[in-house]
């Protein structure tokens, strides 16, 4: 029922005209303190940054003859359970049911970072430089997504390494491609359950570590915090009742026992 | 009636200039950004004033409930001379809070969308609201030491009419607060360390919370006693010094039961070096207190108790720091240690803190608890009979 993206490793050629389209498209100028990466290969961008919401990651994998280039292409994952919406206490970050974006509202936002934090993917990012500082992210070119068209980076891949489609559909045919391709690829659909399931899919000739994306579980990171929450209101009355009803008691012990001490003071008057 | 040092001590001319040195910080911060003055950066957004000042602030305010509840509620006298300072001790704690978030928020003047934005989902919501929440039931708290300093009886007896009702709310609030804190990492399974991460952690934040409450006190009074020379009565420190064990007992059977449920007691020697910091922690600042305060010679002690509670202060400090700061999983290829600046900063409002808390034992009738006027209200309104 949501857009998602297919990201194919053996397709891409690292070009990183999806990254000059996202720059573009979202006007984000160069990083002037860019730090360049040589750790594994020649690339661009190392990271994401306030100015930078995709780069593409650059692997040397394997020696010799079994040398080859591993590209991957980085960007929020726009997961279906967004750990960076169950953060935001305000609501800042929501993923838009119809698109499957998740987008980021500077209106309500007050600069917390807690989504920075929380995300698994390391996504957001912040305007460290600013005085009057956002949070700055993919926004799977929502925009665009709302009038039909695709995301910049999406349009702008000359090889179809990025592929956009309905959520199902991609992973069918992602599976469908691992399975035809005898072994060109590693047997798994990066993105179909991580983090309780992810809008960007990845599929790889070479493991998702060595491309330095991050391992995580299938159980979305927001499952835990909602039981947390749900229970709040029930521990919040429990409380209120356990500490009324405390007070109600010592303050009947004391009357008791002061009666008592009355009762004792009589006793003895009468004696 | 004060014994006042008439001299200005040493220790406040360093207070002033450490609260001093803080103010031009914050002003480079809303000059040039955060990246200014601070390490922080999107591996690590999160850094020195969340894991001090927040995590650490709102767990050492917990004196202020733990005593209100344990002398409002289930009436033990005995602490009343010790209540306001408590209180008084955990609204600084929150004044601390605020004071940091002024810095750390990148914009602290938009907090109000939490009024209006919800995000009842969110850990952070809870907190937000907590921490408006519990500081205004903490100023309410502390409003009687004013209008009795001013001799304003008409709100001295509104404020005593809602007294109870007043303490249950704080008591509520604070701890839903020491929880929602613990909630707020279930949301990183993948990135907080395995040893640390488990669903029972808002429960862990709550018992290490009243644990640390007493042992507060114990250090707030010794200091505060040593400063001024009204000093609290033994007996009163080392009964707080007895609860203790009791808490971080259930706190330390919590944290061994919930890795046994969950059958990872051997990272406790297998997850290296994670594993050394989780031992100092629970030896250091769990078991050893709790050996300690078992032992009646300690306690009969004023030495010996305010060492172990700086057991048990430090323990906690060092567990928070763990959960979230040292065990948090950084973003590749980043690291993090706190600028000078960010050290200023806490420093500062730690000073700010202390200043006004020095200022508020001379000023208001607060450490003074044999004063007619703090007693004769709550006694009048609450019929609190004074058990003798």
């Amino acid at each position: 029922m949501s857009n998602a993206v297919l990201y194919d490793g053996t397709r891409c050629i690292g070009c990183r005209a999806c990254s000059v389209a996202c720059k573009s498209w979202n006007r984000n100028p160069d990083d002037p303190e860019e730090k360049v990466s040589v750790e594994g290969g020649i690339q661009g961008k190392a990271f994401l940054s306030d100015k930078t919401f995709t780069f593409m990651r650059f692997r040397e994998v394997g020696e010799g003859d079994d040398f080859k280039w591993a590209f991957c292409k980085i960007q929020c994952m726009h997961c279906l359970h967004p750990a960076c919406e169950g953060a935001c206490p305000v609501g800042a970050l929501k993923r838009d049911e119809e698109t499957g974006a998740v987008v980021y509202d500077d209106g309500r936002c007050f600069g917390c970072r807690y989504c920075m934090v929380a995300c698994p993917f390391g996504v957001p990012t912040f305007q460290w430089d600013e005085p009057l500082p956002w949070i700055r992210k993919c926004t799977f070119c929502s925009g665009r997504l709302d009038g039909g068209l695709k995301p910049a980076c999406v349009t702008a891949c000359p090889t179809g390494a990025l592929q956009l489609g309905e959520r199902e559909e991609l992973i069918a045919e992602a599976h469908a491609r691992i399975n035809a391709s005898n072994g060109k690829y590693v047997d798994h659909v990066y993105g179909e359950k991580e983090a309780g399931g992810t809008s960007w899919l990845y599929i790889s000739p070479v493991p998702f570590e060595e491309l330095g994306l991050p391992i995580v579980g299938e159980e979305a990171p927001t499952e835990n915090p909602h039981i947390a929450m749900r229970t709040l209101p029930y521990y919040a009355g429990g409380v209120v009742v356990l500490m009324a009803g405390f007070y109600w008691l010592t303050k009947r012990k004391q009357k008791l026992s002061q009666a008592g001490d009355h009762q004792g003071e009589k006793e003895e008057v009468t004696k | 009636m004060m014994q006042q040092k008439r001299s200005f001590p040493f220790g406040t001319l360093i207070l002033t200039i450490v609260a001093l040195v803080s103010v031009p910080v914050m002003i480079i911060r809303y000059l040039y950004g955060l990246g200014a003055m601070s390490n922080l950066s999107d591996g690590r957004a999160w850094g020195l004033w969340i894991s001090f000042d927040l995590y650490c602030g709102v767990a050492l305010a917990a004196g202020g409930f733990t005593l209100a509840a344990l002398v409002h509620i289930f009436n033990a006298e005995k602490y009343h001379a010790v209540v306001r300072p408590a209180i008084l001790t955990a609204f600084l704690g929150y004044i601390v809070v605020i004071l940091a978030l002024l810095v750390d928020l990148g914009q602290p003047w938009y907090i109000w969308h939490i009024m209006i934005n919800w995000n009842i989902h969110s850990p952070l919501f809870e907190v937000g609201w907590c921490v408006m929440l519990y500081t205004g039931v903490l100023a309410l708290e502390m409003s009687p030491a004013l209008f009795e300093r001013l001799h304003w009886k008409v709100p001295l007896r509104v404020i005593g009419m809602i007294q109870i009702p007043l303490i249950i709310a704080g008591i509520v609030i604070s701890t839903g607060h020491q929880n929602s804190l613990g909630s707020m990492l279930l949301l990183l399974p993948y990135t907080l360390d395995p040893l640390w991460y488990t669903p029972i952690l808002p429960a862990l934040f709550f018992v290490s919370a009243v644990a640390v409450g007493p042992a507060m006190v114990i250090l707030e009074s010794t200091l505060s006693g040593m400063a001024f020379g009204h000093r609290v009565s033994r007996d009163v420190l080392s009964g707080l010094g007895k609860i203790i064990p009791y808490v971080l007992g259930v706190y330390l059977i919590m944290k061994i039961a919930d890795l046994a449920v969950a059958g990872q007691l051997d990272m406790i020697v297998n997850s290296y070096p994670q594993n050394v910091y989780w031992l100092v922690e629970v030896i250091v600042g769990v078991v050893l207190p709790i050996i300690l305060f078992s032992i009646p010679k300690v306690r009969q002690n004023r030495a010996g108790l305010f060492g172990t509670a700086l057991l048990v202060i430090g323990g906690l400090v060092f567990n928070r720091f763990n959960v979230s700061l040292f065990w948090q999983a950084i973003r590749p290829g980043y690291t993090y240690f706190p600028h000078w600046m960010e050290f200023a900063i806490s420093a500062g409002v730690i000073s700010w803190a202390i200043i006004v808390f020095m200022l508020a034992i001379r000023l208001l009738p607060i450490a003074e608890h044999h004063d007619e006027a703090a007693e004769k209200p709550s006694q009048a309104v609450s019929g609190v009979a004074q058990t003798s």
